[in-house]
């Protein structure tokens, strides 16, 4: 406390008007909302320990590191950027590269407009009950967990799954959608839609709740029909928001995360499932880990999303009036 | 007011227009409600029929057999029981440290409040990622203990700035002004003026976080090693998923193998995901009452 209060007359100096009396004030201002320090330090603490000491350990990427090293000391081993190289030389590096990127956009092409039509859709309906209910089954998959998500396309289209007993009992091959290379990105994307696309709507919906019903009618007595107001009236409406949501996807276009990968890898579709975040969780945490190579990996994969991101916000800042900052 | 009326009355065109749009919601309901359906009807059918095809809109030779087998699972009810475990010491923690931190951050008057915003946002863009993640949880001595699956649950960045969100909106500025001239302090406030006027905020969060660390299993599988720690979503991993790499060869044998596997496969998703699935109506208002806190800054 008296050491926060010396570093506030410390600022006070500087830019503003010195005197006692003035001094006295701040300092009078500075204890009333001192607590709200202690409030807040909690959470600065949980987000140092478990966000920024991560970061700090990035370092790691550029040294020759063994476990239980420490990251920096007198014997540390700097390699500079070896390891990425070692990536870039890597025989899997464009296989993952294109792995990540494909179910990125494929995900992205069919997952991006899917909520905004279903929001529309909803918002156009006579009943509003009836758009509440649905509402209520949209979002419900969003609450199963990738576990059961996952267990449950086996249960669907595993070997033993529906589709496959009702094939067999119509005479046909049973077919094992989970180790073929070409069922995977279909089946985790389609997956993903099915579980996310109602939450993923929630936020239009709410955008599209606060339209001024005056707009609509004055667009009614002009003579629009309801489609013509849909493209007209609601869109318009959302449109901040699915730039705002663009730009995050772009952002995102390199950063599927291995959660859900890993569950639905199989030794039959690794050459199209492994992704970059699969991989490092494999090199780095599996068999013989090389921790250093695999920080590394990840480091130069969330660059390539930040540069992505700030890409798409630049773009929108010139092009529109929407941005992320 | 004759021309508004007629206005108002549907022409062809718009009720072509409700009817596809009705079509195509009733589609999409039922694409998500069938396959919940369909693992419902087939925990309680004949894992024969099952197989055989026969369960497809109704179950076939009801048998409970399923959910006997499932009790005597010890694993999974350990598993359930850790969950709950984890779940409301999560919660807990989690409101202790985001509404007091949303508070303070919703304060024009925080010290140092532009810094604190670069601080949080920091995280929402850029990380260290799995590996130096791993060896912080390592160097913490938290590995194999159930903190290694609370701890990193307890402060969702997006969480926190949603209850910021909250307390700039709803929080009338004069009531925090009334209770300073009657000479409450900053604490007193927060315990006696705020926290009762956000119940709907810490209902959100709190079902967040429930819902976030009941589903989790990654940070499980990493950390923990005793399988008497697993949560419920580590024992259905083992249940559900291992075993299909391992599908392969062919006959009567592994057919009856997979006859009792299958059957508890259904029954575990049933049995796991009942309390969130039972939950999810009555809480779901306050669910996308969330999302809708959050989308106002944007």
């Amino acid at each position: 406390m008296v050491l926060a209060a010396k570093k506030d007359s410390g600022t006070s100096r500087t830019d503003l008007p010195q005197g006692p009396v003035f001094q006295n004030k701040k300092l009078k201002a500075f204890k009333e909302n001192a607590p709200f320090l202690i409030m807040i330090f909690p959470a600065v603490l949980v987000v140092f320990l478990f966000n920024y000491l991560p970061i700090y350990g990035v370092l790691i990427a550029f040294q020759d590191f063994m476990p239980g090293d420490k990251i920096l000391s007198d014997t540390t081993i700097w390699v500079g950027f070896d390891n990425f190289k070692r990536f870039f030389s890597d025989p899997q590096f464009w296989p993952l590269m294109k792995n990540t990127f494909l179910i990125c956009i494929y995900g992205f092409i069919i997952g991006f407009p899917l909520p905004i039509l279903v929001s529309l859709m909803l918002n156009s309906l006579k009943g509003k009950k009836t758009a509440k209910f649905l509402q209520t089954i949209f979002t419900a998959p969003h609450f199963i967990s990738l576990v059961v998500l996952v267990g449950m396309l086996t249960l669907f289209f595993g070997r033993y799954g529906l589709v496959n007993n009702l094939v067999a009992s119509g005479g046909g091959e049973r077919y094992s959608y989970f180790l073929e290379t070409g069922a995977f990105r279909p089946l985790y994307i389609l997956s993903s839609n099915w579980q996310d696309f109602g939450w993923s709507a929630v936020i239009y919906i709410a955008a599209l709740s606060n339209v001024d019903p005056q707009q609509h009618e004055a667009a009614i007595l002009d003579g629009a029909t309801r489609f013509q107001r849909v493209i007209h009236v609601d869109l318009p409406a959302i449109m901040p928001m699915i730039s705002v949501m663009l730009i995050m996807s772009i952002g995102g276009l390199m950063g599927v995360g291995y959660e859900k990968a890993l569950l639905m890898q199989t030794d039959g579709n690794l050459a199209v499932s492994e992704l970059v975040s699969t991989y490092v969780y494999k090199r780095g945490l599996t068999g013989v880990p090389d921790q250093a190579y695999a920080t590394a990996i990840g480091l130069f994969n969330s660059i390539i999303n930040v540069v992505l991101l700030i890409i798409a916000n630049t773009t929108s800042k010139k092009f529109s009036e929407n941005s992320l900052w | 007011m004759k021309k508004r009326k007629n206005a108002l009355r549907d022409t062809l065109g718009d009720k072509i227009f409700y009817i596809i749009n009705g079509f195509f919601l009733l589609l999409l309901a039922l694409i998500i409600l069938y396959p919940l359906y369909f693992i419902i009807i087939a925990s309680i059918s004949d894992p024969d029929a099952v197989l055989g095809g026969e369960v497809v809109l109704y179950p076939v030779r009801v048998t409970l057999e399923g959910f006997q087998k499932i009790m005597e699972r010890s694993d999974v009810w350990r598993g359930y029981l850790n969950t709950i475990i984890y779940t409301a010491l999560t919660v807990v923690l989690a409101l202790a440290v985001t509404v007091p931190a949303g508070w303070a951050l919703s304060r024009k008057t925080l010290p140092g409040k532009k810094l604190f915003m670069i601080y949080f946002i920091i995280p929402m863009f850029f990380g260290g990622g799995l590996i130096p993640f791993y060896n912080v949880m390592s160097s913490l001595g938290l590995i194999n203990t159930m903190w290694a699956v609370i701890l990193p649950a307890i402060l969702s960045v997006w969480n926190l700035f949603m209850t910021k969100t909250f307390f700039e909106s709803s929080i009338p500025n004069g009531l925090i002004e009334a209770a300073k001239i009657d000479g409450a302090g900053q604490f007193r406030i927060f315990t006696s003026v705020v926290i009762p006027l956000s119940k709907a905020v810490i209902a959100v969060m709190a079902l967040y976080y429930a819902v976030g660390q009941w589903n989790s299993y990654f940070n499980a599988m990493i950390f923990l090693q005793d399988e008497s720690k697993y949560p419920l979503q580590l024992v259905l991993k083992e249940i559900l998923i291992a075993s299909e790499s391992t599908v392969g060869g062919s006959g009567e044998t592994i057919l009856q193998q997979f006859r009792m596997a299958n059957l508890l496969k259904y029954v575990s998703v049933i049995v796991s995901s009942l309390p969130v699935l039972c939950l999810y109506p009555f809480v779901q208002k306050y669910f996308a009452q969330g999302v809708m806190i959050g989308s106002l800054k944007e």
